[in-house]
């Protein structure tokens, strides 16, 4: 399909943006990467007035450390983020799933702040972000504000942001000798997960001190499996593991399309939990 | 030249001479064609399944900026014919109007009402949004089973009924005469599913007028360039001496190409009016409702057999899904493959009807293997079935009843005579490449331990027709048209050769293999030679390209050309060397006297002496160039025995290709790399529809997998390594003994994939999972069969009976709800003979 007209800028900072951003009021959608964006227009599901191209502005690209904090910039591209050796050794769990996002052409030009400011529960990367409780640093008209992962997916294709606001980073707090896993289920490998969970675990002494569990395309939003994490903690051997895992669906809303019904998601979240978090503790 | 032994040009894996151009799109797809002063068409379409269109207003798509026109359909309907369908299969068959743009009735969501001409695509499709259009509704038709009761709401109100036609076929023995003798038979409901072809080109038309004479050149990303010449004329009314047709470089087509469609007619009709160049592309999702689909089909399917697996007969009952109109091709699609059921296997008794309805839904036509990989796939499944129901191997099964290499020419119950075959060879090449007894092995293992990933084998021993020949046989077929293909050799003054081909190529390499074969019977260097095609001006002559007919007929063409300019060369030599033409040798382009090696003419300086003229023969023409138009007296028999193993997570429902080995016979080969090429796609293809891909509509006649996000093509990264081989048993209708390769690896391989799912599962009770055989259908299936509920029926209602399953009800999109148990199934077995 053909895109309706829009009026197209590209700010050279984050300032600039965030000022066109404000003078343009709702009418105003960010370009990042377009991997979302482009195929909305194109399908003249979305009828922005004002695109602006956030593309060009240096500081928000890069991954670098901040003490005991990963901080990656809200325009690195999928590709960046998978081959960064800082996230490989402090995040292996956003570097493991991003590299399932799609296929390498959209990982080349996607972001990892597009995909989060997108909000779509089954991207991938929102629910690697509630897994590693990173936060989100966005920008305003009013300065600049921090906002917890949790509270950031609002609804389905909502985030926290206003729409004069800007992400601008992504702290993600390093975890040393936790074991992860994204363990995804998806029909063709270019295709969405029906559903997905990323583990996160913390062992100690030959059980699970700590887990987090965080669901793919479970509901309108990514969700923490906060019951299985509950039950997880001390568990030791994959009976545990497994009946842990028995609790992953609750309190989920999953969705009907044509992939799944939501039983068959919630019978998948349980068994991708298992897997994941038996993976993430090397026992998989 | 000079005339040393050299190595055949049939046969090399030479690297395709079109690549270069194509792979870094150096050429002139239609979408690239510039002309001064193009217009842009965009369409709007119904979106509804089924609606009385009351009013169409397109005066505010004017006040638009950009905007040079609009119309609606009443407004382009003076001039504008029906759409031609070719194949009208039986006498009393109904063939309801096809309007290319609808005037006053919709019937599919889709169908085109109004059109803009503008001076940019922008321009053009935001134009759309300003068309006002009144719809009022009419009942959506989705169910074929349903569609045929009586009082069913009507496709075509005029027409009285949505039957289009009843088509029988019945040989050999009564098959009630071989049930009641047989000691086992076997019952089985498929269903073959929509599917969207999808190349990767889209669709699309430029048609510039010369207004003063009259003539239009109608550029087209066709796959039938002289075929649609004649059919626009006939639309339109442009006589067809006025018309040319060009199709350029096409980026596939898989027969979704194989069309006339209503926007080449609009695009010709526009230009007509407007006096200007005018283009329309299609997007992808608009190609998903406007681009013909393949497949739809229930198919009932009965086997008979002795205990000991002597096949002694076979009945089909056969429901297609024409759509809302019948396109060029839609009757005769399930005919093609009424010929293949009984596949390479004897049997005393067949019997065949078909019963093709019209539904609500984006028209069928010809998709990649067009009926016989729908019948590929009920024989090939009710074989494994019926292996199943005897106890016996699945490989076992078909030695007892396939036709033995000596056997061969073999006339089958359906009356094809195989000219060749070797189906034993085969057989045996690709069971030792798979490693079967360790697999099989692997799969008692896993079952015994009550893994949760099963192991599962598939096998599909398939033999198709094509290379759609023999007119006489067309004919009798009630086919619109002949089977015979063109070819001209030029012999250029310089030394080159240009190969004129009426084949229109779109991705499979004629140019490469053209010349391969030109160069080898003209000994000329492969260089050399250059192939024209795809434009009825340069090369007037065509039958086009599809069923894979090129090489068979097409090729056969070009070899039998070349023997002539041979033959018409040889005259002049022998006048030039002063030799009779009886103590001429030719070899390597080389024309020599036997017994004095010194006297030589290469054929490229005839060439040059012929155009000179000054000393040719008294009486002979100054040109050896000549042409060959080739129809031969029988189909092509490619066959092969393709062997699948996967792996199928029991928690989960997904199904992994573990192993995939087919040995295809496609005869000889021209181009070894190109053939590969040909089964890698197919049977990317032929998976795909046993495992991803659906086109899937709501209740309302409404596409749901209406983009790439919910139709799931595929990639490479879907795909195991496919280990392929060949043996070679040389077809008997051509002379260079080759065979159709393009469908081959889509007829084997789906039901090679879909039995190996159920051979995993039929431990844990499952004996059917409905195609795709995605996921949550497996799931789905295996969940049923735990619980120990029997077999849904499927045929009560239309969530399960709709054709392919494609009226989804509310809330249960896409069939979910199937347990993928097939209904309708049943099976006896009864004591021997007393």
């Amino acid at each position: 399909m053909i895109p309706p007209a829009f009026e197209y800028t590209r700010p050279g900072s984050v300032d600039e943006a965030v000022r066109a951003l404000a003078d343009a009021g709702e009418e105003a959608k960010v370009l990042a990467g377009g991997q979302s964006l482009l195929p909305l227009l194109r399908l003249r599901l979305a009828f922005p007035e004002l695109v602006v191209d956030v593309g060009r502005i240096p500081e928000l690209r890069g991954v670098r450390e901040d003490g005991d904090t990963l901080v990656i910039g809200a325009m690195t591209t999928h590709h960046d983020v998978v081959h960064d050796p800082l996230v490989r050794r402090h995040a292996g769990l956003l570097a493991q799933a991003t590299a399932t996002v799609a296929d390498p052409a959209v990982r080349h030009r996607g972001t990892l702040g597009g995909s989060l400011a997108h909000a779509d529960p089954a991207g991938d990367l929102p629910a690697v972000a509630l897994a590693l409780d990173a936060a989100l640093v966005v920008a305003g008209p009013g300065g600049r504000r921090t906002v917890p992962a949790r509270e950031f997916f609002v609804d389905y294709l909502q985030s926290a942001l206003a729409p004069d606001e800007l992400l601008l980073e992504v702290r993600i707090p390093k975890r040393a000798g936790w074991g992860f896993h994204y363990e995804k289920f998806h029909a063709v490998a270019q295709s969405w997960a029906i559903v997905a969970v990323a583990a996160l675990v913390r062992r100690d002494d030959g059980h699970i001190a700590e887990a987090r569990v965080a669901l793919t395309n479970m509901g309108p939003t990514p969700l923490r499996a906060t019951a299985a994490e509950e039950a997880l903690t001390g568990a030791d051997g994959p009976g545990a593991v497994a009946r842990a895992a028995e609790a992953a669906a609750e309190g989920t809303r999953p969705s009907q399309d044509l992939s799944a019904s939501p039983e068959y998601r919630e019978h998948l979240a349980r068994v991708l939990t298992r897997r994941a978090v038996l993976t993430a503790t090397g026992t998989g | 030249m000079t005339g040393q032994a050299v190595e055949p040009e049939i046969g090399r894996a030479r690297l395709r001479k079109e690549d270069a151009r194509l792979i870094t799109g150096q050429t002139n797809w239609t979408d690239n064609i510039q002309v001064a002063g193009l217009l842009h068409l965009a369409i709007l379409r119904s979106p509804m399944a089924h609606a009385r269109v009351t009013r169409v207003d397109v005066s505010p798509a004017l006040e638009r900026p950009g905007v040079f026109a609009a119309f609606s359909g009443a407004d382009l309907a003076e001039g504008l014919g029906s759409l031609p369908c070719a194949w009208p299969v039986t006498e009393d068959i109904v063939l309801p109007e096809h309007p290319p743009i609808a005037v006053d009735e919709v019937r599919y969501a889709g169908d085109p009402v109004a059109v803009v001409a503008a001076r940019d695509r922008y321009a053009a499709a935001d134009a759309l949004e300003a068309i006002e259009v009144d719809y009022e509704p009419l009942p959506p038709v989705l169910d074929l089973e349903a569609a045929l009761a009586d009082g069913a709401p009507l496709v075509h109100a005029d027409k009285g009924t949505n039957r289009c036609y009843t088509w029988p076929l019945a040989t050999g023995e009564s098959f009630e005469a071989v049930r009641e003798r047989a000691e086992v038979t076997l019952r089985r409901r498929y269903h073959q599913q929509r599917l969207i072809p999808n190349a990767m080109e889209p669709r699309a038309v430029v048609v510039t007028p010369l207004a003063a004479s009259g003539e239009y050149t109608v550029y087209s990303a066709t796959q039938i360039p002289h075929i649609l010449r004649i059919m626009l004329s006939a639309v339109t009314g442009v006589p067809e001496h006025k018309l040319r047709v060009i199709a350029p470089d096409v980026g596939g087509g898989f027969g979704s190409k194989l069309q006339v469609y209503g926007e080449e007619a609009l695009a010709l009709a526009v230009a007509r009016r407007l006096g200007r160049p005018v283009k329309w592309t299609e997007s992808r999702s608009e190609g998903y409702l406007a681009t013909h689909h393949g497949r739809g089909m229930i198919q009932d399917v009965e086997i008979a057999a002795t205990r000991e697996g002597r096949l002694l007969g076979l009945k089909v009952d056969l429901t297609a899904d024409m759509g809302a109109y019948l396109m060029l091709v839609t009757p005769g699609i399930p005919i093609l493959g009424a010929f293949m059921y009984p596949a390479i296997y004897k049997m005393d008794s067949y019997a065949f009807t078909c019963t093709g309805v019209f539904t609500t839904r984006t028209p069928t036509d010809a998709y990649r293997g067009a009926g016989r990989p729908e019948a590929t796939f009920a024989i090939e499944r009710i074989m494994d079935d019926l292996a199943h129901e005897l106890g016996l191997d699945p490989i076992e099964l078909r030695r007892r009843n396939w036709i033995r290499h000596e056997e061969f020419p073999y006339t089958t119950i359906a009356g094809l005579t195989y000219d060749t075959g070797d189906y034993e060879s085969a057989t045996d090449k690709a069971l030792a490449l798979f490693g079967y007894d360790d697999l099989r092995a692997e799969q008692r293992g896993r079952a015994e331990r009550g893994d949760t990933v099963r192991l599962g084998i598939g096998v599909s021993t398939f033999t198709e027709m094509c290379g759609l020949a023999p007119s006489r046989v067309l004919r009798d077929l009630r086919y619109g048209a002949g089977g015979w293909e063109a070819a001209s050799i030029r012999m250029l003054p310089t030394g080159t050769v240009e190969v004129v081909t009426g084949t229109s190529p779109h991705g499979q390499g004629h140019v490469t293999c053209w010349s391969q074969i030109a160069a080898d019977v003209l000994g000329v260097p492969f260089e050399d030679v250059e192939v024209v095609h795809g434009d009825t001006k340069a090369a007037p002559q065509g039958m086009d390209t599809y069923g894979s007919r090129s090489l068979t007929v097409g090729g056969e063409a070009v070899h039998r050309a070349a023997v002539k300019v041979v033959d018409k060369a040889r005259k002049v030599a022998a006048h030039l060397l002063e030799a009779s033409e009886q103590d001429l040798e030719f070899q390597a382009g080389v024309f020599s006297v036997r017994g004095s090696p010194e006297a030589r003419k290469t054929i490229q300086e005839i060439a040059l002496e012929t155009f000179m003229a000054h000393n040719l023969p008294d009486g002979v023409e100054p040109t050896i160039n000549a042409e060959s138009l080739v129809d031969p007296e029988n189909f092509s028999y490619p066959h092969g025995t393709h062997l699948c193993a996967v792996e199928v997570d029991t928690e989960t429902g997904k199904t992994e290709i573990r192993k995939y080995v087919c040995v295809d016979d496609v005869g000889h080969v021209v181009n070894p790399m190109i053939v590969e090429g040909q089964v890698h796609g197919g049977l990317a293809q032929g998976i795909a529809q046993a495992l991803y891909e659906e086109a899937v509509y709501d209740d309302e006649g409404n596409l749901v997998s209406g983009t790439m996000a919910d139709y799931l093509v595929p990639s490479a990264a879907d795909l195991p390594e496919f280990v392929t081989d060949r043996t070679e048993t040389p077809a008997a209708s051509n002379s260079m003994g080759v065979k159709g390769v393009g469908e081959a690896g889509t007829i084997a391989s789906t039901p090679a994939v879909v039995n190996a799912v159920v051979d995993a599962l039929r431990p844990l009770g499952v004996d059917d999972v409905r195609m795709p055989c995605a996921p949550h259908r497996v799931w789905q299936a295996v969940r049923a069969a735990r619980s120990g509920r029997a077999a849904e029926p499927a045929g009560t209602g239309p969530a399960q009976s709709g054709q392919s399953g494609q009226a989804a009800q509310g809330g249960d999109i896409g069939q979910y709800g199937d347990t993928g148990s097939s209904g309708d199934t049943g099976s006896s077995g009864k004591e021997g003979p007393a």
